[in-house]
């Protein structure tokens, strides 16, 4: 499967829940599958979905799902420390890892290579680290929502595009339609 | 008077509850008096964008955020400051170390000092310089500032500020 492949997936099981969503096709792909008040969409900035995450489960009691990318998280690794000593049972790190930076043109990254981002995230204090095949995603996602323990999981997959406008919305129309969400 | 604690006091006076910090021998006392200040959840980043990050997250999940950084940062988040902070139209206030001002003893450190001014004016980011203790009284002016504009707000702090570095 491709990454556009899960986010429709996991559209229904993430429909309900705060969701981060990494900068780039990742968050044009959840745009047209399933746009949400609840979604923030990323325009720029690679690499702060995770952290942009954190710091909102660490800010209020909803569960918030940030969606990031291999190559993304191998741009802000210290985010994984961070995430280990800072739990919040309200946060689930999804990296989609399809092995290769899609938005730029699909090169490879090292978490495709000799890198496991599971082994990195563990090594960094990470409790609840689960590896899994795009096809198993579902139930594993629906079940760390359900656990209420802070969790990250890497969805291993096949790299691949579809072809899809740009968001055009605002980007202060997003932000604030997702605080409104977030406080509703 | 004592610097850390009005500072944090101001933070807290302003419901700044979210802050995070990237180290500087300068900052030290001030990042000890937040570390213990019950009103303020105290999250240590490893690099300032990732503080960024945390921050943007904090303010929409209904917190105030602030980061405490060193001037060097500065040239870390650019692309941050422009493509978050300031796209999503988000306050910031960034106590930030001004390091290689005068009475600094690491020459290198002026290298990114004599970039920092002109880096946040191109950003036009609104700047206050403290330079003597005095300065710190416009703190609280600042913050106010900073979360009625929902702008970054850089406030440098020198040596002089700190009273230097003890030996000089």
């Amino acid at each position: 499967m491709i990454r556009s492949e899960i986010l429709r997936e996991i559209a229904p099981i993430i429909r309900d829940q705060l969701v981060v969503c990494n900068i780039g096709l990742p968050s044009q792909e959840l745009h047209m599958i399933d746009d949400q008040p609840t979604n923030f969409y990323m325009l720029g900035t690679m690499g702060l979905s995770s952290s942009i995450g954190l710091g909102l489960a660490l800010s209020q009691d909803k569960t918030v799902i940030s969606i990031d990318g291999d190559g993304s998280v191998l741009t802000n690794l210290g985010t994984l420390p961070t995430i280990a000593n800072n739990v919040a049972d309200n946060y689930i790190l999804l990296i989609i890892d399809n092995g290769s930076y899609g938005s730029t043109g699909d090169q490879p990254t090292y978490a495709g290579k000799k890198t496991s981002l599971t082994a990195v995230a563990k090594a960094c204090g990470c409790e609840n680290v689960i590896e899994v095949q795009d096809k198993d995603l579902g139930p594993v996602l629906q079940s760390a929502i359900d656990s209420k323990k802070m969790t990250v999981i890497v969805c291993k997959c096949d790299s691949g595009n579809i072809k899809l406008p740009v968001i055009t919305m605002d980007p202060v129309v997003i932000r604030d339609r997702f605080m409104k969400a977030v406080a509703s | 008077m004592n610097i850390d604690k009005k500072i944090t006091d101001d933070l807290v006076a302003n419901d700044i509850s979210f802050v995070t910090t990237v180290p500087c021998k300068q900052l030290a006392g001030v990042i000890d008096e937040i570390d213990a200040r019950d009103e303020i959840f105290h999250i240590p980043s490893n690099k300032e964008d990732e503080g960024m990050g945390l921050c943007a997250g904090a303010f929409m999940g209904g917190k105030r955020p602030a980061i405490i950084m060193q001037n060097t940062a500065i040239g870390v988040t650019i692309n941050t400051l422009a493509t978050l902070i300031q796209y999503y139209r988000m306050p910031l206030p960034m106590l930030i170390s001004y390091r290689g001002e005068l009475r600094e003893p690491v020459a290198c450190q002026v290298e990114m000092a004599v970039h920092t001014k002109a880096l946040l004016a191109e950003m036009k980011i609104p700047t206050y310089h403290f330079h003597h203790q005095s300065d710190v009284e416009e703190f609280d002016a600042i913050l106010k500032y900073t979360f009625m504009c929902n702008k970054p707000v850089a406030i440098l702090t020198d040596a002089n500020f700190w009273g230097g570095y003890g030996d000089q």
